[in-house]
């Protein structure tokens, strides 16, 4: 098999895996960002704990109109803002730390979701929701993605500068600015938004997967802001690209494949990384005059 | 000396229990005042009534001719997140905050202003380095930079000279008087005595209640001090509803 059949053939002869290619891309643009942001804030597990927020919105949305996907990423959203935004709220007017507000309001709205389900009965489709697949992608879906990515990074822009102060002093932006708190809710609105577009692809469970898992691999390799950012967006792109081909030659199910092969980078970043990389740790090289 | 800074009547505190109990008296505008008191005095509460990010429980404190926003601000244990990666330079960048807003690009006189206010503090060198990598007095420098920056009438620190060597609370203090020199107003948290008699005029001693307020001289005597270092420490959690509000005033 040549490298030009194995690489690049499949996207050439199947619709199917151009659009999955085109997802990916979009879900890395954007999610990747705000994935180096919820790093930096200690809030990696958040967007798991949202992922699982977001699981009972879109159930409902499912049992109210079946396996619709308008339906279900709406009720998504819904779910998700709200238990963002309540949580956010609660932090910031009480003493509770964000990720202790969160587990609460994640709980009941999954616990809520739960019983909605068991009272209405078949749940077998849900397992769609799961997982996600990428390759099922319709026009519908792919334009929701798409627009999702496109208002993430308008708004990212926006809040760019107050939501980087507010995350190193957040004591500061309040004696000089009320943007603090808009910027805080307006960016737990994005991780909703984000997750949801990746629930379409690569399922809740793994959602939160392209945007954490490349801005930990950042982390290996820049020291500022601007090269985190890029380097988490140029690593989900290539663990998206990189998955796509290994799941089309090894029947592997793509969202899987996807973070995997991003689990490999994480790998090979802890390992090789050039900003306290083990490798570097271990051969630091004989210490400098000054 | 018009007054730019007035408390009346200010009780400031946390879940109804009082701190800061029931001060009254203005800051006149250019003064440079320091703030004293044991530990648990009130000091840092008050500070951050003043800056608008605690509310007063009661009574009222007043600016004139100022926002609350243009108040620079230096806190005590900085809630700055140290592994955020943004260099010195950017981060003394946000002190043109007043100016750049949301979106303003700082351009090349802004860009002078950083790199001046870096030298003045004595940070020549250090603009791209990350903030995690400052000691103690380095970081300390750069929030003064910072303060530099945002160029306002009214300056408050809290405990500014804490945890940092001779060289540096020395150019520090110059900075301070600097800043008095420009006519700005600059409010301070101090331990030191002897620098407070020898740099500042007038002084507030605070034991939660106000001990004595006006020239430096005369605030801090012996017996003033001594009666600040009987203040009780512990709120106490039964105390009973403050009845000095409900007394008629013209007693």
């Amino acid at each position: 098999m040549s490298v030009y059949a194995a690489l690049v053939a499949p996207f050439t002869e199947f619709e199917f895996m151009r659009r999955a290619l085109a997802a990916t891309i979009a879900l890395s643009l954007a999610g990747a960002p705000i994935g180096v942001f919820l790093m930096l804030r200690r809030m990696s597990l958040v967007g798991d704990a949202m992922a699982h927020a977001i699981l009972p919105g879109a159930a409902i949305g499912f049992l109210l109109s079946g396996l619709n996907l308008f339906a279900m990423t709406t009720g998504g959203l819904i779910a998700g803002f709200t238990v963002a935004i309540l949580a956010g709220l609660v932090s910031r007017t009480t003493g509770l730390k964000e990720d202790a507000s969160l587990a609460t309001f994640y709980l009941a709205s999954l616990a809520l979701g739960v019983s909605i389900v068991s009272i209405k009965g078949s749940n077998i489709d849900l397992l769609h929701v799961l997982f996600g697949n990428i390759l099922a992608m319709d026009d519908q879906t792919l334009l929701v993605i798409a627009a999702n990515a496109t208002i993430t990074l308008i708004v990212l822009a926006v809040i760019y500068r107050p939501l980087v102060i507010e995350s190193v002093d957040p004591l500061f932006l309040r004696t000089v600015s009320r943007a603090g708190a808009p910027a805080h809710l307006l960016f737990l609105a994005l991780v909703v938004i984000n997750l949801v577009n990746g629930f379409q692809a690569l399922g809740t469970l793994l959602a939160v997967g392209l945007m954490i898992l490349p801005a930990g691999i950042a982390r290996f390799w820049a020291r500022d802001i601007t090269g985190l950012i890029c380097i988490a967006v140029i690593s989900a792109l290539i663990s998206g690209y990189v998955g796509l081909v290994l799941s089309f030659q090894t029947r592997l199910p793509s969202g899987p494949a996807i973070i995997l092969v991003a689990a490999g980078l994480y790998v090979a970043s802890v390992l090789f990384g050039t900003v306290g990389g083990l490798l570097r740790q271990l051969f630091p090289g004989r210490h400098l005059e000054a | 000396m018009p007054a730019l800074l007035t408390f009346r009547d200010v009780t400031l505190g946390y879940d109804r229990h009082p701190a800061v109990h029931h001060l009254s008296g203005d800051v006149g505008s250019g003064a440079l005042l320091a703030v004293v008191g044991p530990n648990g005095a009130g000091k840092s509460t008050l500070f951050r009534g003043v800056v608008g990010v605690l509310k007063p429980l009661s009574g009222s404190i007043s600016l004139s001719g100022l926002h609350v926003r243009d108040i620079a601000y230096l806190p005590q244990v900085a809630e700055i997140d140290r592994s955020f990666p943004i260099s010195v330079f950017d981060f003394v960048g946000t002190g043109l905050w007043r100016v750049t807003g949301f979106f303003g690009g700082i351009g090349k006189g802004g860009r002078e202003k950083i790199a001046q206010a870096l030298a003045a503090v004595g940070l020549t060198g250090f603009e791209n380095r990350t903030i995690g990598t400052l000691s103690g007095g380095q970081m300390q420098r750069m929030l003064f930079a910072r303060v530099l920056l945002q160029d306002s009438p009214l300056i408050v620190l809290d405990e500014p000279f804490n945890a940092v060597d001779a060289r540096t609370s020395a150019d520090l203090l110059a900075l301070c008087k600097r800043w008095h020199g420009e006519g700005r107003t600059v409010i301070a948290a101090l331990h030191d005595m002897d620098l407070v008699r020898a740099h500042f005029p007038q002084t507030l001693l605070l034991a939660r209640e106000p001990v004595a307020w006006g020239a430096t001289s005369e605030v801090l005597t012996a017996e003033n001090l001594l009666q600040a270092r009987h203040m009780c420490e512990a709120f106490d959690e039964r105390a009973a509803a403050c009845a000095a509000d409900s007394q008629p005033r013209a007693a």
